[in-house]
């Protein structure tokens, strides 16, 4: 692993809690970034430092727009060098159906999930580039791949998130940097804590996921093993846009 | 900001172009980034390494007027003086 720090916003629980345990657990020193669940954050660095890695809590609102900064940073001054690898997990949804979805739902979708993680990524990348050496993942979902109805702006920001994941991908991939996209389906979460569990049937796993199982892709695709993989959505979903 | 010499960007700039693959000797002043196969993301990395070394923010706009080397190394000279 090279020496720099990781970066995983939104990682005060589900998904991103689970994603910056795993990246602690195979050596990198982690920033776990959060909004306003300041236990969740404190509650992950704790467990992180606990199985002997490194961590430390970083408040930020993403849609912020001097927060890449201040989160990059941060990092840099805490763990003295480049952040070589950056998780954009931060998300949110505001569901409705498209003739009544409001403009307020639509465009703080669009800015929490879709321009707040390109901000992140246009930071990211010079040091990325000059470091010969980086790793970038966008957590999309299943609904930027297939429709899900009443979510038409959580799927254009996350169909949004793997155009841009293989754009950024194709202008960086001779630097050593690579920039992909995990793709999940039903992860059990607060998120999906209040969706009606009669959707499992279309899964054909029929199962929820777990953070875990979507932490282990992202754990692949940010390791030296995975170099070559670049521009790729990796649907991690039971099958679901299989 | 310590006053930079011309001959001093001039060194580093070739510096810096050589390590995205030219030879150096390749590098004059007249050489084009065209010839050098110098693209537009090495002169955003190019950038990056000017701002860091002599706080000279070289925007897109900036970058894009650029055809030679000695292009790029009159605009960081002029923007350090300024």
């Amino acid at each position: 692993m090279a020496e720099g720090s990781a970066l995983v916003t939104g990682a005060s629980r589900g998904i991103g809690a689970a994603i910056a345990r795993a990246l602690a657990g195979d050596g990198w020193p982690v920033g776990v970034n959060y909004r306003s669940d300041r236990d969740g954050a404190e509650r992950v660095v704790s467990e992180i430092e606990d199985q002997g890695g490194r961590a430390i809590a970083l408040a930020a609102d993403v849609t912020d727009p001097a927060a890449p900064e201040e989160l990059f940073g941060a990092l840099e001054s805490e763990y003295g060098g480049p952040v070589l690898a950056l998780v954009n997990n931060a998300g949110i949804s505001r569901d409705d159906l498209t003739p009544t979805l409001g403009d307020e739902e639509w465009s703080s979708v669009i800015e929490t999930d879709l321009t707040a993680a390109f901000r992140m990524t246009r930071r990211a990348l010079v040091p990325m580039m000059r470091a010969r050496n980086g790793r970038i993942v966008n957590v999309s979902s299943v609904v930027g791949l297939r429709a899900n109805p009443g979510q038409s702006n959580y799927a254009a920001a996350k169909a949004g998130l793997i155009a841009l994941t293989r754009t950024a991908a194709v202008e960086v991939a001779r630097r050593g940097v690579t920039v992909n996209a995990v793709a999940p389906g039903w992860i059990d979460t607060d998120m999906t804590a209040g969706v009606s569990k009669d959707l499992l049937a279309a899964v054909p796993a029929r199962r929820a996921g777990t953070p875990e199982e979507v932490a282990a892709c992202v754990r692949f695709l940010v390791s030296d093993e995975a170099g070559y993989v670049t521009g790729a959505v990796l649907s991690v979903d039971g099958g679901l846009a299989a | 900001m310590p006053a930079v010499t011309t001959e001093q960007v001039q060194e580093r700039v070739i510096e810096t172009l050589a390590s995205f693959g030219p030879e150096a000797d390749q590098i004059t002043r007249d050489a084009t980034f065209e010839q050098l196969d110098i693209d537009s993301l090495d002169l955003v990395e190019l950038a990056q390494i000017v701002e860091d070394e002599y706080g000279v923010v070289l925007k897109g706009e900036d970058m894009k007027e650029l055809k030679t080397v000695g292009d790029a190394i009159d605009l960081i000279v002029g923007k350090a003086e300024a």
